[in-house]
């Protein structure tokens, strides 16, 4: 026996095998492409809607209810003027609308991971088969090299804003799943006890004790879908979603040095003004565990 | 005011930790050990056939040294933990066939629990916790807080109400785990070991707090504790534990008197007995001194004996409870009961107490 090469299958085989596999899928997306895309259609009326009402929305207006939201979540006016200064200096050197299309992009992501992701970490943490099925899978969502799930997406959904949107779904969920599911289970057993010995019912326990005690983790995990959110820009950008990615791609490829480098910072920018806004909320939201007395 | 007025008949109850702890019930009424049944089989007797009936309206001490199953047992009155065997019998009802459904109402209207780390919900205010059995039994949120508010002004908290546990001093949250289980009014109050973590002052305090409430409110109260001081200044009755078995239970006095053995008398080696023993325990029955001094038969050793040195006599007649004449006691006497257990002359407890 030959112990060099490893006994691999013929590759006529092999061949076969490959072909049957995307034969099949090529058949179920022919069967089914337009069903979900039908399904998957309101992702993308969502999508062009805020992209369209940040866009049209004259800029003042645009700033001022950011600065906004930005007050409101972080209470701090360092932040909410550090925000300012880079949206005046993205709007100043031209990446305003590129900038609109990302931020739309990731409100719609996160809130699409937020929706999705919650339940899940929920069934995860009161079940503990649940946990033991959903791990694996979510170990491969993140390590799955992130071009390889796009081609079915783009096998299924072709090029545009939808598969995008689910690409990056895709890879950014498995932070708010798994920090929810972390949340509720890290929630002492004492205070739970406590619950249950006045006669909380599953769901009483669930909204007035687990949720509220893991809320400050799971806000953890939708500041790392909005980052990874963000971090996919460019990839969403080379199946056809607008934005920043989609300049810094084509610096990429024709070697603009400048272009790239300030839609790059661009990204950054709004990466840390999302940042310090939702930590310094999550922050917010531990409070009443800081300790007065020992 | 919901007035206790079920006992709690606890029945050959029996809890075995372990997966497979039905079957080895039989084993351990065969009088398997607790040291074979984890060696041999690696489960754990957390209860040994506990048969123990809690008076309604009355405070029922449980004392035992830590891992004797105190937590065990009072977690079983409102099925915190499943048994083995056996039963808890409350109003005609066996909690422990109860459904899911009648043990939520069960725990909802008739108990309230104070715990030994307080469990206080850190994310609700005091009067959040505090209105926390209410909100679960959906009473409007404004009749909730009105009680809630009387309670937390009943427990010394005024003041308090929109701060966070956090910002409490221990004694301060264990008031508020006081006003959440007081709150819910029921006629069950289940306290393990609820001042344990308190330093003594606060602990007798919150000691003497209790037994005001008590004094008016006339619940069912377990409470558990490793502390016997605390055990004699609270409890009515007194149950000890060990390995999971009743060892005794009676009064306090009964105990100090009569310890059923070695194990107990030893508990019992630091006890201010002066601070427990009555007088009718040690009087000579029928007999009359002539001395000034005449006090009810109810009357501490320590107090009796302060009462004949203040009036420099050394007799003191008894009185029963309507003024009735009952017998005498010597001072030496007084003082020799409070130092050690005098065996040349038996006093049968039966008779004594009587
Ligand atoms: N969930 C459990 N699984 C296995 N063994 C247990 C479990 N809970 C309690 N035990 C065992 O049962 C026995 C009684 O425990 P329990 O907590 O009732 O003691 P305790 O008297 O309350 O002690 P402490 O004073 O330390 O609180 C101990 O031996 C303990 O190890
Ligand atoms: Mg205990």
């Amino acid at each position: 026996m030959d112990l060099i090469d490893f006994p691999s299958m013929s590759r006529g085989d092999l061949r076969g095998l490959r072909m049957a596999i995307d034969s099949g899928f090529r058949d179920f997306t022919r069967a089914y492409g337009e069903t979900l895309e039908n399904i998957f259609h309101p992702i993308q009326v969502l999508l062009v809607f805020i992209e369209n009402l940040l866009i049209d929305t004259p800029w003042v207006i645009v700033m001022a209810a950011l600065a906004a939201l930005v007050w409101l979540l972080s209470r701090s006016w360092k932040i909410v003027l550090g925000s300012v200064i880079s949206l005046c200096l993205i709007g100043y050197f031209g990446m305003w609308d590129d900038t609109m299309s990302t931020i739309a992009m990731v409100a719609v992501c996160t809130l699409i991971a937020v929706v999705l992701g919650i339940p899940i970490g929920i069934l995860m943490a009161r079940s503990d088969r649940a946990n033991a099925l959903i791990t694996p899978i979510l170990d491969m969502m993140q390590t799955m090299p992130s071009f390889v799930y796009l081609i079915p997406v783009v096998m299924i959904f072709g090029l545009g804003k939808v598969p995008g949107v689910i690409a990056v779904v895709i890879y950014a969920i498995p932070p708010i799943i798994r920090l929810t599911n972390l949340g509720i289970r890290q929630v002492p057993a004492d205070v739970l006890e406590a619950a249950e010995a006045f006669g909380s019912s599953g769901g009483q326990k669930l909204r007035d004790v687990q949720l509220p005690l893991a809320l400050p983790t799971i806000m953890a995990g939708v500041n790392q879908t909005i980052m990874m959110s963000l971090a996919m820009v460019v990839v969403a950008s080379m199946i056809g979603v607008k934005g920043l990615g989609q300049p810094v791609l084509q610096a990429i490829n024709n070697q603009y040095f400048t272009l790239g480098v300030m839609n790059g910072l661009a990204i950054v920018a709004i990466a840390i003004i999302f940042d310090r806004s939702t930590q310094a909320y999550g922050k917010r939201l531990q409070k009443h565990l800081e300790a007065v007395h020992g | 005011m919901a007035d206790a007025i079920h006992d709690i008949e606890i029945r050959n109850l029996y809890k075995i930790f372990g997966p497979d702890g039905a079957s080895l019930v039989d084993k351990v009424k065969n009088g398997m050990s607790k040291e074979e049944i984890k060696s041999r089989y690696q489960h754990v007797v957390g209860l040994n056939d506990v048969n123990l009936t809690i008076p309604a309206g009355q405070i029922q001490v449980v004392m035992g040294l830590s891992g004797s199953g105190k937590s065990t047992l009072i977690r079983h009155i409102n099925r915190l933990i499943e048994p083995t065997a056996g039963s808890v019998m409350f109003d005609g009802k066996d909690i422990v066939q109860m459904s899911q459904t009648e043990l939520r109402n069960f725990r909802r209207e008739k108990t309230a629990m104070v715990f030994q780390k307080f469990a206080l919900f850190p994310h609700r205010t005091v009067l959040e916790n505090t209105t926390y059995g209410l909100d679960i039994r959906k009473l409007p949120g404004k009749e909730a807080e009105e009680r809630a508010r009387r309670w937390i002004s009943r427990v010394g908290l005024d003041g308090f109400e929109d701060s966070y546990p956090n910002q409490l001093s221990g004694g301060m949250q264990q008031r508020v785990g006081l006003a959440r289980a007081l709150t819910n009014d029921a006629e069950i109050l289940l306290m393990d070991e609820a001042f344990s973590a308190l330093d003594p002052l606060i602990r007798t305090d919150m000691q003497s707090v209790l037994l005001d409430l008590q004094a008016e409110l006339k619940k069912t109260i377990i409470f558990i504790t490793h502390d016997l001081d605390e055990a004699l200044n609270l409890g009515d009755r007194i149950a000890i534990l060990r390995d999971g078995e009743i060892i005794q239970q009676g009064t306090g006095e009964q105990i100090v008197l009569r310890p059923a053995n070695d194990y107990i008398s030893s508990f019992l080696r630091d006890v201010r007995r002066g601070h427990v023993i009555t007088v009718r325990t040690i009087m000579r029955k029928g007999e009359r001194s002539d001395t000034p001094v005449t006090l009810p038969h109810t009357t501490l050793l320590e107090e009796a004996a302060r009462a004949m040195t203040n009036e420099n006599t050394n007799r003191a007649n008894i009185t029963d409870a309507k003024g009735n004449h009952v017998g005498s006691v010597t001072l030496a006497k007084t003082v020799a009961e409070m130092i050690a257990p005098d065996d040349t002359e038996e006093v049968s407890l039966e008779e004594a107490v009587a």
